[in-house]
């Protein structure tokens, strides 16, 4: 049973079923980010203690980074094997016509990791206790970090990459779940294409607002 | 060894196969086990083999030069496979079935024997479809046909123009599954360099592997070449180009008869040769003659582009001569003509050897449409290979050496004169006699691997379930890995300085002028006398770079022409032994007055099975008289 | 034309390899890549270096013996051909090719630009069957099948196994060639009844000789020689989900 939970399918299957899960939450949280453009923190504030102290949410807090932890260590995992099953590069490069993105899927993923992390140290530790602040005012932390210009840099850089990963990923997903079919597969890459638009782009739009017109 | 017994069954032609099978011995499933058995080659009738031995619990130990078995040439056959199915309603049966074969073999073939080969085809093609082979279909989901190679039924079965491709993939799938349960044992990337007799039986082989260079011994009780034919001669042709005769040849320079070696099929419609370096020439399906009509210029030397010449200067030569049948006469008339026109000085190209195959007035007709879905895909491959859209401009073809009806002689049993050895498939003298009809050969090597072989080769194990495992430390053994050792150490040791494949090139070229679609006994003498002395060269002048003890390309290829050269000069001594023509053997000497092959029964209808008698002495003929008992000997007329 | 070749030289597979430089004058347009190969190694023969090594055989693209790593691209820079099928019209005057074997770590070196595919075999013998034995058959239209899925089965079987799929993939994933064989009895009636143990023993094999995991970048597709398409990998995927 093992060799069949391990296989390079079930793996897959495990990065995809993540994945997916993923990209459900982030429109979520961008529904909750785009409060922050309100004047005053109330509903923010509001809508992120609700996050936090709802008891489904709570359940679903597990899920999700449950499916993060997956998603990140069997990813980091296919890859070494992918890396160990071609020990001897091309001197003349990889010149194949591919979606550009999907060669660099890795890399995308390591970029949104580190700025999660970042992310984290912002927020969610201080929920933890972790991290000193105040856990009941995220809206204002919020909008301190976002008038730190560097911050702002770094964080619309990584949405950007993020905007890349979710492009293949969106794709990807569903051909691993062995969604591709003739008459509705040339519908899903312009979905994927949108959808990893409209996301990155939604969160950076709250971040040039607060940086810049606030 | 001087009589040849065909073991032919009793009875009437019809029951001749059951009546065999009904009265032959059979060895005991415990032990069948106990029995080795080696089979040479993976093609259709190789890989059939293996697997349908394995099935019956035979130990088998399977051979191939290349890398997987699923590579072996069976693989580019094209257009499809015969059957007597009649699922169109349109006369066809068995009967009918043979009798086209046997005429178009222009009656050079054993009754008994195309008979079995067209009465097992119905279970090919069942066998096939129950393995996976995606077939072509109807709406309706029953199996599609079509009709193919100047038959007036439509009986060939096929997968688009990949019909070798599909069924050989479906033998290689039987093969896997006997490899996973253990029966049959692979051994790729090996040749076999000589065959071992133990008291004058056929009881294994010595190979040597392709990628160490070590040299191996086998040892089996009873072994199967499946090799394939040995078009390869010519240098250039339809075949692989590793494709080649050694394992037959070595066989017979052991005792196996050779037969009718001069049998050789030039296919008419193959890509003409674009540069001196070519190293073969890739084969455009029959099936293009249905729509596209082939013409060379009136004028003679005329370089103009095809399409610049007007219709009042073009010459339909095939249509001019065959009113009948026009672009659609059989292979060898087609070929002949088209050598006919080139040699007059008509030809086309830089070279002059090539003629037009246009496709102008079907797609004036039919629409371009029409006409890319029936050929879509060989358009294609001729514009990858040349560069040229033919749907703009024509075609250009000319005739290439494609398959050998020639082979080692065998009995009904497909057993050659080596008891223990036997020949199927395109290796074997075979059921074509001197044409081959097209999609018939897919036909008959199946039939042979997996129906007619696995049943014959009982009758002769049965009497070996008393022999023991075959040691390979006889001396037997020793004696052949020492010439085998010593033979490659000579091509090593000349240190000449031409490439083997220099030589391959210069005796296909012999070969072609002299013992190709046109044959005369002045041209025949002549090449005897070139290949001698090309021989003489070829072992003072020979470079072999490297070891023998290691991957070695130049190698191979040695040992592989060394062989074409003693076959090249039966194949010319066979053909100028028959003073006849028939089928594709065309002797200037013997036409009628308006140029059509002239058959002479009275004298020639027999098998010719060439004896080998030692270096450097002439080959003993032996004749298999033809009997037709169930056909009347006709002659063959396409006007 | 004149032209530079780079190509990878390794004597065995114990052996390290290296780039060699070879100048070639006279080459012609109308030559088979493959040919200017033939070329080289009767120079080289004749100057009585060791030729270079290289896997071929049908040479009209169909027996899947061949396969360089040229310029980039897995048979090279020209879509749907074996490198058997290349022609020198596509490369011009000057021009430096890099000539590479296959690199995977399931495809071993032998020599030169020769590599050991027997993984693939391993895999198919591991399951790509359907186990009927000689004379057991039905007859042929006892079972009918719909001439789309027939044409679709086709359309997948004609894969030639020359490992262009996993050359070209930059996990070295044989995803493609492995979709290629189960969608093919997957399609067809007569393949449905071991469906399940097939593509389990397929999958497991697979993994087994090491080759790497599909990341659904499509270099397989864009470089089949004979266009096999991703669709067939997600049926693989159904295929397997299907098996529990």
């Amino acid at each position: 049973m093992s060799k069949v939970l391990f296989s390079s399918i079930s793996k897959k299957f495990v990065m995809a079923l993540a994945g997916l899960f993923l990209l459900t939450f982030l429109p979520v949280h961008l529904i909750i980010n785009l409060m922050l453009l309100k004047s005053e923190p109330g509903p923010f504030n509001t809508a992120a203690h609700f996050m936090a102290t709802f008891p489904l949410i709570k359940i679903m807090e597990v899920v999700l980074f449950g499916a993060i932890l997956l998603h990140i260590s069997w990813g980091i995992l296919l890859q070494i094997q992918n890396w160990i099953a071609r020990p001897v590069g091309y001197v003349s490069g990889n010149k194949s016509e591919v979606s550009f993105f999907s060669r660099f899927m890795i890399w995308t993923g390591a970029t949104i990791l580190t700025f999660l992390i970042l992310h984290w140290f912002n927020f969610y530790f201080i929920k933890l206790g972790i991290v000193k602040g105040n856990a009941e005012d995220f809206y204002s932390v919020a909008h301190k970090l976002f008038k730190i210009p560097a911050y702002d840099f770094i964080y619309l850089t990584c949405f950007a990459f993020l905007g890349f990963h979710l492009f293949h990923a969106f794709y990807s997903a569903f051909q691993t779940i062995g969604l591709n079919h003739r008459l509705w597969n040339p519908v899903v890459k312009p979905i994927a294409l949108v959808y990893a638009i409209i996301i990155p782009a939604g969160f950076a739009f709250i971040s040039i607002t607060l940086w810049l017109f606030r | 060894m001087g009589k040849l017994i065909s073991k032919i069954p009793d009875g009437p032609l019809a029951m001749k196969w059951t009546n065999y099978k009904a009265s032959v011995k059979l060895v005991n499933p415990a032990n069948k086990k106990k029995l080795e058995i080696i089979v040479i080659g993976t093609g259709l009738s190789g890989a059939a083999a293996s697997s349908a031995l394995g099935e019956l619990g035979y130990s088998v130990k399977t051979f191939c030069y290349q890398d997987s078995p699923r590579r072996a040439h069976s693989v580019a056959a094209q257009g499809g496979i015969n059957a007597a199915k009649n699922y169109q309603n349109d006369g066809d049966s068995t009967y009918r079935l043979f009798y086209d074969m046997i005429k178009g073999g222009d009656f050079r073939a054993r009754e008994a024997n195309v008979y079995r080969a067209a009465e097992v085809s119905n279970q090919v093609i069942d066998h096939y479809t129950a393995l996976g082979v995606p077939f072509a279909r109807d709406y309706g989901g029953t199996l599609d046909t079509r009709s193919f190679g100047g038959v007036q039924v439509s009986r060939t079965f096929y997968s688009k123009g990949q019909t070798g491709q599909q069924c050989l993939l479906g033998v290689y799938s039987s093969l896997n599954r006997q490899i996973k349960k253990g029966n049959v044992t692979m051994y790729p990337r090996r040749e076999m360099l000589d065959l071992v007799l133990i008291d004058g039986k056929a009881r294994g082989i010595v190979a040597r592997n392709l990628i160490t260079g070590d040299i191996e011994r086998h040892a089996a009780h009873a072994v199967v070449l499946a090799t394939g034919g040995y078009g390869t001669i010519y240098f250039l042709s339809t075949l692989a180009v590793n494709s080649n005769a050694s394992a037959v040849w070595k066989a017979h320079k052991k005792g196996a008869f050779f037969a009718n070696p001069s049998f050789v099929q030039i296919h008419p419609t193959s890509v003409p040769q674009l540069n001196e370096f070519q190293s073969k020439l890739t084969l455009m399906s029959e099936s293009l003659r249905n729509d596209g009509r082939i013409w060379v210029p009136k004028l003679k030397g005329d370089k103009r582009p095809g399409n610049e010449i007007p219709e009042q200067e073009r010459d339909y030569y095939l249509e001019r001569r065959y009113p009948a049948f026009g672009n659609l006469v059989p292979r060898d008339v087609a070929s002949r003509a088209a050598k006919e026109r080139c040699d007059a000085g008509f030809g086309i190209g830089e070279t002059g050897l090539a003629v037009n195959l246009d496709f102008r007035d079907a797609i004036k007709k039919q629409g371009k449409k029409a006409i890319e879905d029936k050929y879509g895909n060989l358009f294609d491959m001729y514009k990858t290979i040349t560069g040229i859209d033919s749907y703009t401009e024509p075609m250009r073809i000319y005739p290439a050496g494609h398959y050998t009806m020639g082979g080692l002689w065998v009995d009904y049993e497909l057993m050659t004169t080596i008891p223990g050895l036997y020949a199927i498939g395109e290796a074997n003298f075979s059921d074509h006699g001197a044409n081959r009809l097209g999609a018939s050969s897919l036909m008959q090597t199946s039939g042979d691997g997996y129906f007619i072989l696995p049943n014959t080769i009982s009758n002769y194990l049965s009497d070996e379930i008393r022999v023991p495992k075959i040691s390979t430390d006889n001396p037997e053994f020793e004696e052949t890995e020492k010439a085998v050792r010593e033979r490659l150490n000579k091509f090593i040791s000349i240190k000449g300085k031409q490439t083997a494949s220099s030589f391959h090139k210069r005796l296909g070229k012999i070969m072609w002028d002299y013992c190709g679609m046109v044959r005369s006994e002045e041209g025949l003498k002549k090449a005897l006398v070139l290949i001698k002395e090309l021989r003489v060269e070829f072992w003072r002048d020979l470079n072999v770079t490297g070891e023998s003890t290691e991957l070695n390309q130049e190698l191979e290829k040695a040992g592989r022409v060394a062989d074409f050269f003693e076959l090249g000069e039966l194949l010319v001594n066979d053909a100028l032994n028959r003073n006849e023509s028939c089928g594709a053997h065309f002797r200037e000497e013997y036409q009628t007055p308006d140029g059509e092959a002239l058959r002479n029964d009275e004298k020639f209808a027999y098998v010719a099975a060439w004896e080998y008698t030692g270096e450097g002495k002439p080959h003993i003929l032996h004749k298999e008289e033809l009997k037709f008992e169930n056909v009347e000997m006709k002659v063959r007329s396409y006007k | 034309m004149k032209l530079t070749l780079k190509i990878w030289r390794q004597k065995n597979a114990g052996a390290k390899g290296n780039f060699e430089t070879y100048k070639m004058d006279n080459v012609s347009t109308k030559m088979a890549f493959l040919e200017m190969l033939d070329a080289l190694n009767k120079k080289l023969v004749e100057e009585n270096k060791d030729p270079v090594a290289f896997d071929h055989d049908c040479r009209e693209g169909i027996c899947g013996s061949c396969g360089m790593y040229i310029n980039g691209h897995p048979h090279g820079p020209v879509p749907a051909i074996t490198t058997c099928s290349l022609s020198m019209r596509y490369f011009k005057d000057g021009d430096t090719i890099w000539i590479e074997p296959w690199r995977a770590k399931p495809f071993p070196v032998i020599k030169d630009l020769i590599v050991d595919r027997r993984a693939f075999d391993k895999i198919q013998i591991a399951g790509g069957f359907i186990s009927v034995n000689t004379g057991a058959a039905p007859e042929a239209n006892s079972i009918l099948i719909q001439k789309n899925k027939s044409d679709d089965a086709f359309d997948a079987a004609i894969c030639i196994g020359c490992g262009a799929c996993v050359a070209a993939c930059k996990n070295a994933s044989a995803m493609l060639f492995v979709s290629a064989k189960i969608s093919q009895f997957a399609l067809l009636p007569q393949g449905r009844v071991e469906a399940k143990d097939r593509v389990r023993a397929m999958v497991e094999k697979m993994d087994e000789v090491g080759f790497g995991n599909c990341s659904n970048t499509g270099a397989c597709e864009a470089e089949c020689p004979k266009e096999i398409k991703l669709v067939n990998i997600a049926r693989l995927f159904r295929e397997y989900y299907k098996a529990f």
